[in-house]
């Protein structure tokens, strides 16, 4: 069965959350690259943000006249974003990013902090994540920052699947999965020695 | 020459490449999918989701529609090359407001984006002039996550082919999830600076799976993938067996000094298509 989190996620349900776990997201989520971190560091939150989920992404949008349209939006890098985000977290307590790639130390120290998690989307998938997203209620600062970095407020239904690769118990798939790529690297570099 | 028909066929070309995987990535996906399991398997099973949602509506595979890429060889002969420059330009502005694409071009000082994916510079055309009349445009739209993983290693001609191996296994294991694998690693050899790092751009056009012409290329290029894969980054940086599809490999011969090592990193949504003129004005899309 799909584990389905609903917006506003409280501290205590991500503080459920380990690593591993596949879930999905419905309710508001809000897009941030590194000019909208900048900005909100600089000049507040545009909405009320505590307890949505925070989508490291720069989507295409079209305009037709309904208004505005989710084409693509698939997660972005989001170790970019990690100068910022323990900042950030404290401020504007999210309860879930939504990024790929992984995050760092000073992030995941942050999560435990705050109580939040850090979930992986499979990157380059824009096509599929739109099918998710239902509706685009507003867009923040477009003129200023440009589609890619502007605040998109989406509205979701099943978003997912996430895979939670931090955690708020200071658990990251990252630096486990590290040491194991450390070790192999070490049989790798040294089979290139041998000429094998 | 008719230049509306042209500018259509490349907007045409810019859509397949932007939301139709070829078939040699979605095979290659496929058998990595099999083969691995758990979270690795999750990420490759999304990744071919995605491919038929984009394919069947026709929108971005990815919603970074990358730095719009022409590698043209023209024809010295060609009759329509004094207007081709403005004809690819021409079908960028088209292609970004009907598929459409991101606006994906920054000024580097002030940040101002003109929204259609022009610029300085930008579309990047590479410019080859070939005998003949013809002229073939090879599409490679490229995105910003996995352009970021590129390098370039001015090696000391002494650490060898082993140093070699070394610079670029250590390298894209150290990208780890960033460049969205498994994805193809391309590779230039030789040359300067600047051509070994356009000659592993190139490499990206051949197909997963194809060998360079030169065996012991081609065996140090099966190699290269073996190692990278058995380190075991994976899909997405998650862990699994397959962190690359291929590693291409193209050279130049060197100076005695220089052991010149570029590396140019696609991303799994390996997007790519072509477009071929005649010299009577006949356009075929590939």
């Amino acid at each position: 069965m799909k584990r389905i989190l609903q917006t506003p996620i409280s501290e205590q349900e991500a503080r459920d959350l380990h690593v591993g776990d596949v879930i999905y997201i419905t309710g508001a989520m809000f897009t941030a690259r590194d000019e909208a971190h900048l900005k909100m560091l600089e000049e507040g939150e545009p909405f009320p943000v505590s307890g949505l989920a925070l989508y490291h992404c720069g989507p295409v949008v079209r305009k037709d006249t309904a208004g505005w349209k989710i084409v693509s939006a698939g997660p972005t890098t989001s170790a970019r974003m990690e100068i910022f985000e323990d900042r950030f977290l404290e401020r504007f307590p999210v309860r879930a990013i939504i990024g790929k790639g992984g995050m760092g130390e000073k992030t995941l120290a942050a999560l435990r902090k705050v109580g939040a998690v850090y979930t992986h989307y499979t990157g380059g998938a824009g096509a599929l994540a739109a099918q998710a997203i239902s509706d685009i209620t507003d867009v923040h600062w477009l003129s200023e920052l440009g589609m890619p970095e502007a605040v998109w407020v989406l509205s979701v239904k099943e978003f997912g699947p996430l895979t939670v690769t931090m955690d708020a118990h200071g658990e990251s798939l990252y630096t486990t999965l590290g040491e194991t790529v450390h070790e192999n690297m070490q049989a790798i570099h040294d089979r290139i020695e041998r000429g094998e | 020459m008719n230049d509306e028909e042209l500018i259509r066929q490349l907007v045409a070309a810019i859509r397949k490449a932007e939301t139709v995987l070829g078939k040699d990535v979605v095979l290659a996906l496929k058998e990595a999918s099999e083969a691995e399991s758990g979270t690795a398997r999750v990420q490759l099973e999304t990744m071919l989701e995605n491919v038929t949602a984009a394919r069947d509506g026709s929108i971005p595979m990815c919603q970074d529609t990358g730095i719009q890429t022409f590698i043209v060889r023209v024809g010295a002969k060609y009759p329509g090359l004094s207007s081709l420059r403005s004809q690819i330009i021409q079908a960028v502005r088209r292609a970004t407001v009907e598929i459409p694409l991101r606006p994906n071009t920054v000024h580097p000082f002030t940040g101002e984006n003109p929204g259609d994916n022009v610029g300085e510079h930008v579309p990047y055309i590479s410019w080859e002039i070939v005998d003949g009349d013809r002229c073939v445009i090879e599409l490679l739209p490229k995105g910003g996550g996995s352009e970021n993983c590129a390098a370039l290693g001015m090696l000391s001609p002494g650490v060898g082919i082993k140093g070699v191996k070394r610079f670029i296994v250590d390298h894209v294991v150290g990208c780890a999830g960033k460049p969205c694998p498994p994805g193809i690693v391309g590779v230039g050899i030789g040359g300067g600076a600047d051509l070994c790092l356009k000659l592993a751009k190139l490499s990206l056009l051949r197909p997963v799976g194809a060998r360079h012409p030169e065996e012991n290329v081609a065996s140090l290029e099966v190699e290269l993938r073996d190692l990278i894969n058995g380190s075991g980054i994976g899909p997405m940086g998650m862990g699994g067996k397959t962190t690359c599809l291929d590693v291409h490999i193209e050279y130049a011969h060197r100076h005695p000094a220089s052991l010149p090592v570029g590396i140019v990193y696609q991303c799994w949504a390996d997007r790519r298509a072509r477009v071929t003129i005649d010299a009577g004005g006949k356009i075929e899309v590939i």
